[in-house]
């Protein structure tokens, strides 16, 4: 069955492949997991607020993101950032703005809905005592918060969200659908121009495999080595 | 935000002749559910299959069990989508390549949609079995032994029954995540709610109108499968248990 396969193609195009694709994909993965951790902890945060008005629109948002398909998000952002945009600076036309960035605010504010969901779990496991005592202690909310229970959260929920954090690796390989550059994009205008869709196409499944396999037996080793044993 | 609302667009006729925007999208709601049911039936028999080979003492069944979910886990949706799409017909025997290629629309695109997310899912489906499994204390395997069970029986009669209501929260997240993951298909062309919805808007450029009438019909059917499966966790909850709580993450 791989008569007539053409390796050259792969060869060739690698450079282009992971020159522009991975790095747009890469850069993507991270930004939006640092984004996205960070307004999911607040997001989280509001959640679990004894402000009940805070509480429900963070319920919402969540809610919301989660009840719909990551493409029907990405085009949603991708026709809406231009107005916000505009909105801020209050232009009177929609703002011009780049693919990536679009596809940034796309993914941070999607994925921030999931971590959300991942840092509520993580705050809700540490005892409550332990509030208590920094409330003893005259601690504020945020010192609280801060240097007591989320430390303790992000420990205790690290695997979680590394491996939410390789979904999204996965995930972003749909901004194609808004034809954007990153490794699927950059493989399947190869595999477009050349005519070669089988190779291009077998090549991405091996790479993301590779990678995503590799990260998440990381994790898993990571998950043991960090275990707290109670 | 500068931007003329046009809610009357709905009644309007769509391009292809088949009536107004308003049925052209709740026709694309049709596929995804389509598209979802289908590949949900797939999802669960293989899912529940391989789930449960992975719990038997066997090492080998194991270790294939473990490599079947490693692959299709590690691999994007969108990329498993070309591959049954495109990559496949090449690589079948020429003829039978030929004729895949020449299904007419929107078969072409439907059956391959459907067989990349029924073994996409399957493996999520196998996750939640064998943890179904495996949340059942050991003692109920070494009483279905004990009473001279075979293996097979002490899985049909004493564990699969226990373990599949447990599963079933997760289970019921999983099958929105089929739901949601449908839209992905548009990628092939197949004219689902989402693809519906896009190709709305580059006919009569109403871009928030189009989304809008998705978001809200896709929360109307998330309403309706969570009402639903409450429905059925009621019904088939196993008394004493105080209730099996849905894992997080994952879509």
């Amino acid at each position: 069955m791989f008569s007539g396969y053409d390796f050259d193609v792969i060869q060739r195009s690698a450079g282009y492949l992971f020159r522009e694709g991975m790095t747009f994909t890469l850069t993507l993965t991270a930004l939006a997991m640092v984004g996205g951790i960070f307004f999911g902890t607040l997001l989280a945060m509001m959640r679990l607020s004894k402000f009940r008005l805070l509480a429900l629109l963070a319920g919402g948002y969540v809610n919301l993101m989660r009840s719909l398909p990551l493409v029907l998000v990405i085009f949603w952002f991708f026709f809406l950032v231009p107005y916000i945009g505009a909105w801020i600076i209050g232009a009177k036309d929609p703002v011009k703005v780049g693919s990536f960035l679009s596809c940034l605010i796309t993914f941070t504010m999607f994925e921030a809905a999931y971590y959300c969901e991942i840092m509520r779990a993580g705050i809700q496991s540490i005892p409550r005592g332990q509030v208590w005592a920094g409330n003893a202690l005259g601690l504020n909310y945020w010192q609280t918060m801060g240097r007591i229970v989320l430390p303790q959260a992000f420990r205790n929920m690290l695997p979680v969200l590394l491996t939410q954090t390789i979904i999204l690796f996965q995930d972003t390989s749909l901004v194609y659908v808004i034809s954007a550059t990153d490794f699927l994009g950059a493989a399947s205008k190869v595999a477009n121009r050349d005519y070669r869709l089988v190779e291009m196409y077998t090549f991405v499944a091996v790479v993301y495999f590779v990678i995503s396999f590799g990260l998440s037996t990381l994790v898993k080793q990571l998950q043991s080595r960090i275990a707290i044993i109670r | 935000m500068n931007y003329n609302w046009n809610w009357a667009i709905f009644l309007a006729a769509e391009p292809g002749g088949t009536g107004t925007y308003l049925k052209y999208l709740v026709v694309g709601l049709g596929w995804t559910l389509a598209t979802a049911l289908a590949a949900w039936l797939i999802a669960l028999a293989i899912g529940s299959l391989v789930g449960t080979l992975r719990t038997t003492p066997m090492p080998w069944v194991v270790r294939a069990g473990n490599a079947y979910v490693e692959f299709f886990r590690n691999v994007p949706l969108i990329v498993q989508m070309f591959l049954w799409f495109f990559v496949m017909p090449e690589l079948l025997p020429k003829d039978l390549g030929d004729w895949i290629k020449q299904v007419p629309p929107p078969w072409g695109s439907y059956i391959p949609a459907v067989l990349c997310l029924g073994i996409y899912t399957s493996v999520r489906v196998a996750e939640q079995v064998k943890a179904g499994i495996q949340s059942l204390s050991r003692g109920q395997g070494m009483a279905g032994t004990a009473l001279g069970l075979t293996l097979g029986q002490t899985y049909r009669f004493v564990l699969l029954p226990m373990a599949f209501r447990i599963m079933l929260p997760p289970l019921t997240s999983e099958f929105m995540n089929v739901i949601k993951n449908s839209s992905v298909a548009l990628t092939i062309g197949l004219l689902e709610l989402t693809g519906r919805a896009r190709a709305m808007q580059e006919f009569s450029f109403r871009v928030f109108e189009a989304f809008a009438a998705a978001t809200l019909i896709y929360l109307l059917t998330n309403l309706v499968v969570v009402l639903a499966m409450r429905a059925l966790e009621k019904k088939v909850r196993v008394p004493g248990l105080i209730s099996a709580s849905p894992t997080a993450g994952g879509h």
